[in-house]
C-alpha cells in the first residue's frame, strides 16, 4: 500500500454514482424510461474496458522495448480486467436490448463488432496460455495485444459509424457528441467512467502484486 | 424551398433533450417507486453490494501487502 489515495477516490466515485445514478432526475423519454440509467453502468464497462486496454498496450509497448517481465504482468492484468469489464458489457446490453429494442441479440453492427472484438481477446488468453516460455509469451502477447487493440477500436467506434446502428450517435459522422447527454447525466456519467476504472485498476494491480510475488517464491524455491 | 427542407431536416438528426422531458409525464417512470420510497431500498441493495464487493477487494489487498512484507524481510 504505498499510494491508496486513488482507492479512496475509487469507493467515493462508486458510492455516488450508485446513488446519484439511481436517485437523480433523468430526462423522461419513451421507450428507454428509467433504463437510461443504464448509462451510467453498462455505457461505463466498454469506456473503462478502453482505458484499460490502453494502459495494457503502454506496457506491452514498454515490455517490447526494455524485455522486462514486470511490464507484462501489468499489460496482461490489466487485459484480464478489461476482458471482465467487456463480458459484463456485453451482458448488460443484452438486457438492455431486450427491453428497449425487443431482443437480447439485435443484428447491430455495433453488437457484433464488440462481440468479435470479445473473440480476438479470449484468443489473446488461450495464445498466452499456449506458450510455455515466459519471454516468448510475453513478447507475442505484447504484439498481439496492440494488433487487437488497433482492429478494437475501428471495430467498435468507425465502423458502426458507416452504417446504421440502433446505438445513440451510430449510423453517420455524430462528432464529439456521440451521445446526446445533456449536462445532468454528465455529472453522473464522467465520475462513473473515472470511478469503475479506477476500481478496474486496483483489482488488476492486486494481481499484479499477486503474480510478482508468485514469481518471487518460484525464484526462492529454485535458488534454495 | 427543397434547401430549407434539407437543412430542418438536418437539424433534426439528433434529438437534443430539453427541459420538457423532464416534465414530460406522459412517459411511465418510477414515479411510485420513488413515492412509496421504494427506490431507497434499491439504492441500499445495490449499495450493500458495491460494498461486499469493496471489503473484499480492500481484504485481498490487505493479504497481498502483509505478504509482500513478509517477503521483502
Amino acid at each position: 500500500m504505498k499510494t491508496y489515495w486513488w482507492k479512496i477516490l475509487a469507493i467515493l466515485l462508486l458510492a455516488y454514482t450508485i446513488v446519484a445514478g439511481l436517485l437523480i432526475e433523468v430526462p423522461r423519454l419513451p421507450i428507454l424510461n428509467e433504463t437510461i440509467r443504464a448509462l451510467f453502468f453498462h455505457v461505463t464497462m466498454w469506456f473503462g474496458m478502453l482505458l484499460m486496454l490502453m494502459v495494457s498496450v503502454y506496457y506491452g509497448v514498454k515490455h517490447l522495448r526494455t524485455g522486462e517481465l514486470r511490464y507484462d504482468d501489468l499489460a496482461v492484468e490489466f487485459t484480464n480486467t478489461a476482458i471482465l469489464f467487456g463480458v459484463v458489457g456485453i451482458s448488460t446490453g443484452m438486457i438492455w436490448a431486450k427491453f428497449t429494442w425487443g431482443d437480447y441479440w439485435t443484428n447491430d453492427p455495433k453488437l457484433n463488432a464488440s462481440a468479435i472484438g470479445l473473440l480476438m481477446y479470449f484468443a489473446y488468453l488461450v495464445l498466452r496460455n499456449s506458450l510455455t516460455d515466459v519471454y516468448q509469451r510475453a513478447k507475442i502477447s505484447a504484439v498481439y495485444s496492440i494488433f487487437a487493440f488497433a482492429a478494437f477500436i475501428p471495430l467498435i467506434f468507425i465502423l458502426p459509424r458507416l452504417t446504421d446502428s440502433l446505438h445513440p450517435g451510430n449510423g453517420g459522422n455524430p462528432g464529439f457528441n456521440a451521445y446526446d447527454m445533456d449536462s445532468k447525466l454528465r455529472t453522473v456519467f464522467y465520475p462513473a467512467i473515472i470511478g469503475w476504472t479506477l476500481l478496474g485498476a486496483w483489482i488488476s494491480t492486486l494481481r499484479v502484486r499477486y503474480r510478482r510475488l508468485e514469481r518471487k517464491l518460484e525464484d526462492h524455491l529454485i535458488n534454495q | 424551398m427543397l434547401l430549407l427542407a434539407s437543412i430542418s431536416l438536418k437539424a433534426q438528426d439528433k434529438i437534443g433533450i430539453t427541459e420538457e422531458d423532464y416534465q414530460n409525464s406522459s412517459v411511465q417512470m418510477a414515479d411510485g417507486m420513488r413515492s412509496d420510497g421504494k427506490i431507497y431500498v434499491l439504492v441500499t441493495i445495490i449499495g450493500i453490494v458495491l460494498g461486499g464487493i469493496l471489503v473484499y477487494v480492500i481484504q485481498t489487498d490487505r493479504k497481498i501487502s502483509g505478504l509482500e512484507k513478509r517477503f521483502n524481510k
